[in-house]
């Protein structure tokens, strides 16, 4: 079957879930003709289709390839758990949502992977395109199997699966792989000769050429390349400049998470939140010119409709022009019922004013702070330096400037907390309800999240071990028993999600037995609460003889192996280890824009730092 | 501010109603109802229409869809009218509209409006399906099919409504159903049923068809038409 036919869609799509997830068709998407293009990519995000339009990563990929003459690029979501089922009994492939081309036709299918609870429906997706799971089984008869996206940061858990791994930003890389599979296709290459030809390129990880000894504690004793064209480690690719935004975004017809239009002001964070991996991976800082962003967004409001823009960046406040930015778009566009959408703003004074400028054009939108840490001293370790005076006062001015509810994020977890840490947590937030009690009285509303800190790869807590299950049970009563009353609440996550992502994120290759087995036990959508299946993903850890906790709760030396050292986000392994020994001794260091911290990134990065104009970094 | 605000258009901000008739093609018949309201307002900015908007905190534009389309359900005889700030040529509106209309979205005419008249959804009173279900029943066999839903003096059914069962009679939401042959080339038969469609009540074609006990047929349909208490 090559296209599915009406009649057979007419039959199916009534009896599931949201039918317009598999319809395609959004003002803006692109249907290139098939036979005009010699390299055909399906581009895939393994959630559902909600999630995946949200991602801005794929729909960059998206506008770059469609933009080249004979490439073409469609999309594939993972179907819900009816669509599923439905297409199975109906033998109905994996389509994509431009052609209704199985995914099983196309030269090569690009994952992008922005966090671990996406792997299982990467194995679903594969499997309803047709497609063996494994790399091995596969040869030039399949598509390419490649992926991208954070994940990438450590690439092993998936290496039984995944062909080929694009470590980085992929605006520059995504061209040079479709060069080689077009080369490939002309020339008739085989697998194996395609895979050499990739792996010569800088930040593409090809895990078949490698080989993992592990020691008898099972730790890894080394990792050795066993062909010459692959590199180790892998550095990640970036963009000197970054490449001008989409303009034409696509515009979904049913309701996704971030139903509107978006625009990266900058890419990179120099705080150095010791917790946090973006802002580790994705240095160094770029900003884009005001002017660069003042066109976009025109330019994107015309050709999609939207009614909302979002600025995107890890730390919006860092943005240097970012008041000059917001008065220019609340003048232009405050008569348009344009709404601008202003995340990650930090707790300031300045971030309550920009916002209220941002009102004028459009919906009111919640205000969001993340403390991470209800202590100074705690604060300090992780190095987001915030005093409780300030963080109140800006709490009081919020609510007297009219917004009713403040979200607080926090994470339990951290390295030296103490339970007297996490009941700090619920004083805080106590008082800063009673700063919104006295700025407006009984309506002051204090929403409290709370999410259990997961050590992540390539952070100054990557040696850490996740909390023991029983301390995080003990932890969440605290805040259970301390965050009732009227105007607080509270929202956690269960531990045992919590602990699979600790396992799968720092894993080594020898997990993807386990993926494998739990997705055949069942498990998928492991991101969704009502999905999550604990007791299958235990089954499988236990049946293929693997340890949870040996990947989740164990600290690691500071000169182990890690799995995931055979990628090189440009930050080195001794700048991570030394700012962890700074943590513990509760040292604060500045934004790297302001005195710069010899992370790694300038000497990894020299050449493309030569080819940008002085200033287009922020490091100094 | 206040959050009190009652969501309200200034009158004066009022300076054109026009009226558009649309289809709305096989290529977006998944969509829902409120899926389509916003793939019209994304269309209406697309278009730079001079929108009139709401007050208060979430100012929506001002626009009405006549009835609801069950989704599934393609039409070629959708209403909408929606509202101006300064008025503008038919021709210029219609230009403007199809030039940035997603594919299955079709405007089809536009008429202007008295400002005062009556809102569609308070007009309309039915509407008319066309089913074509693919079958090798015979003609008789169909309108025996027919006939007996018909003579039936109430036709009890169940549905989901909020995540409970409901019981309603679908017989008082059927005007009249009639065969014609033809639609599809190997067999088939064409079903036209006038149901009843207003803010109180609406039947629906596939609850039609299930109690014709033909859903699981092969079928597509479509809305031909709908009737509004000033045609009368």
């Amino acid at each position: 079957m090559s296209v599915p036919p009406d009649d057979l869609l007419d039959r199916i799509l009534p009896t599931v879930t949201k039918p317009g997830r598999y319809t395609g068709g959004e003002w803006n998407s692109v249907v290139k003709t098939w036979d005009a293009c010699d390299v055909r990519w399906a581009l895939a995000f393994p959630e559902t289709y909600e999630i995946g339009m949200s991602n801005l990563g794929l729909a960059i990929l998206y506008d770059i390839l469609n933009a080249q003459p004979g490439v073409l690029a469609e999309r594939a979501y993972t179907p819900w758990v009816d669509m599923e089922r439905a297409m199975r009994t109906a033998r109905l492939p994996l389509f994509s949502l431009e052609s209704r081309r199985p995914l099983a036709h196309f030269d090569a299918i690009g994952f992008s992977l922005p966090y671990q609870q996406l792997y299982t429906n990467l194995l679903t997706m594969l499997d309803l395109a047709g497609l063996p799971l494994l790399a091995a089984e596969r040869d030039e008869r399949h598509p390419l199997v490649i992926a991208g996206g954070s994940a990438a940061y450590n690439p092993e858990p998936l290496a039984d699966f995944v062909d080929v791994w694009a470590v980085g930003e992929g605006e520059d890389l995504v061209l040079e792989v479709t060069c080689a599979l077009r080369e490939g296709k002309r020339c008739g290459w085989s697998r194996e000769a395609l895979l050499r030809r990739l792996a010569e390129i800088p930040g593409i990880y090809v895990p078949r050429f490698y080989e993992v000894a592990y020691h008898a504690d099972g730790t890894v004793a080394e990792v050795r390349p066993t062909v010459p064209e692959a590199r180790l480690p892998v550095r990640k690719r970036i963009v000197a400049t970054l490449p001008p935004p989409v303009t034409r975004p696509l515009v979904p017809y049913i309701d996704t998470v971030h139903n509107r239009a978006a625009i990266e002001i900058q890419r990179g964070c120099g705080r150095g939140c010791r917790f946090c991996q973006a802002g580790m991976v994705y240095r160094p800082v770029r900003e884009r010119a005001v002017g660069e962003v003042l066109a976009a967004v025109e330019a994107m409001v015309t050709s999609s409709g939207f009614e909302e823009v979002a600025l995107l960046s890890l730390s919006s406040s860092d943005y240097t022009q970012i008041e000059a930015l917001v008065r220019e778009l609340a003048a232009r566009y405050g008569s348009q019922h344009l709404s601008i959408a202003l995340p990650s703003l930090r707790i300031e004074s300045v971030s309550v004013a920009l916002m209220e400028q941002l009102q004028v054009t459009g919906r009111r939108s919640n205000f969001t702070f993340a403390p991470e840490a209800a202590s100074e001293r705690l604060r300090s370790v992780i190095n987001k330096p915030i005093a409780d005076a300030d963080l109140l006062a800006v709490a009081e001015e919020v609510y007297s400037r009219g917004w009713k509810t403040i979200k607080l994020y926090f994470m339990i977890g951290h390295p030296t907390q103490t339970l007297e840490d996490v009941a700090a947590i619920a004083d805080l937030a106590r008082r800063v309800r009673a700063a919104g009690m006295r700025a407006i009285g009984r309506k002051a509303q204090v929403n409290v999240g709370v999410s259990t800190l997961v050590p992540q790869p390539h952070t100054p807590f990557q040696w850490l071990p996740l909390a023991a299950e029983a301390d995080i049970r003990a932890q969440q009563a605290v805040l259970q028993e301390n965050l009732r009353g009227p105007g607080l609440k509270l929202n956690w996550n269960d531990p045992h999600e919590t602990l699979l992502e600790a396992a799968l994120c720092r894993g080594d290759r020898r997990l993807g037995a386990a993926i494998q087995r739990a997705w055949q036990l069942g498990a998928h959508f492991d991101g969704w609460s009502d999905q999550f299946k604990a007791e299958v993903w235990r089954q499988a850890f236990h049946e293929t003889r693997l340890d949870l906790d040996f990947y989740a709760r164990r600290s690691r030396a500071l000169d182990e192996v890690l799995p995931w050292d055979v990628v090189d986000a440009g930050v080195s392994k001794e700048y991570l280890a030394d700012d962890y020994q700074a943590a513990l001794r509760r040292e604060t260091h500045s934004d790297c824009r302001e005195q710069c911290g010899a992370c790694g990134i300038l000497s990894a990065f020299r050449q493309e730092r030569a080819a940008v104009a002085s200033g287009a970094w922020a490091c100094p | 501010m206040t959050d009190d605000t009652i969501p309200m258009v200034d009158a004066q901000a009022l300076r054109q109603r026009l009226r558009l008739k649309f289809a709305k093609g096989t290529a977006i018949k998944y969509i829902s109802h409120l899926d389509l309201a916003r793939a019209w307002e994304r269309t209406f900015r697309r278009a730079g229409l001079p929108l009139v908007y709401s007050q208060g905190f979430n100012p929506r534009p001002r626009f009405q869809i006549a009835a609801g389309l069950p989704v599934g359900v393609a039409s070629r005889a959708e209403l909408l009218d929606v509202w101006l700030m300064q008025p503008l040529g038919l021709g210029e509106l219609l230009a403007r509209l199809r030039a940035v209309s997603p594919p299955g979205l079709e405007v089809l005419d536009a008429v202007e409006v008295d400002l005062k008249a009556a809102s569609l959804q308070s007009q309309v009173c039915a509407a008319d399906y066309e089913a074509i279900v693919r079958t090798a029943e015979p003609l008789a066999a169909i309108e025996a099919r027919v006939e007996a839903l018909l003579g039936a003096p109430t036709l009890p059914r169940r549905r989901l409504h909020k995540g409970e069962w409901q019981t309603y009679d679908l017989r008082p939401l059927i005007h009249s159903v009639t065969v014609t042959p033809g639609g599809v080339e190997d067999g088939g038969w064409i079903l036209i049923m006038r149901l009843l469609a207003s803010q109180h009540g609406a039947g629906r074609p596939d609850e039609v068809l299930d109690a014709l006990g033909l859903l699981l047929l092969p079928h597509t349909v479509e809305r031909i038409m709908l009737h509004f208490q000033f045609d009368n």
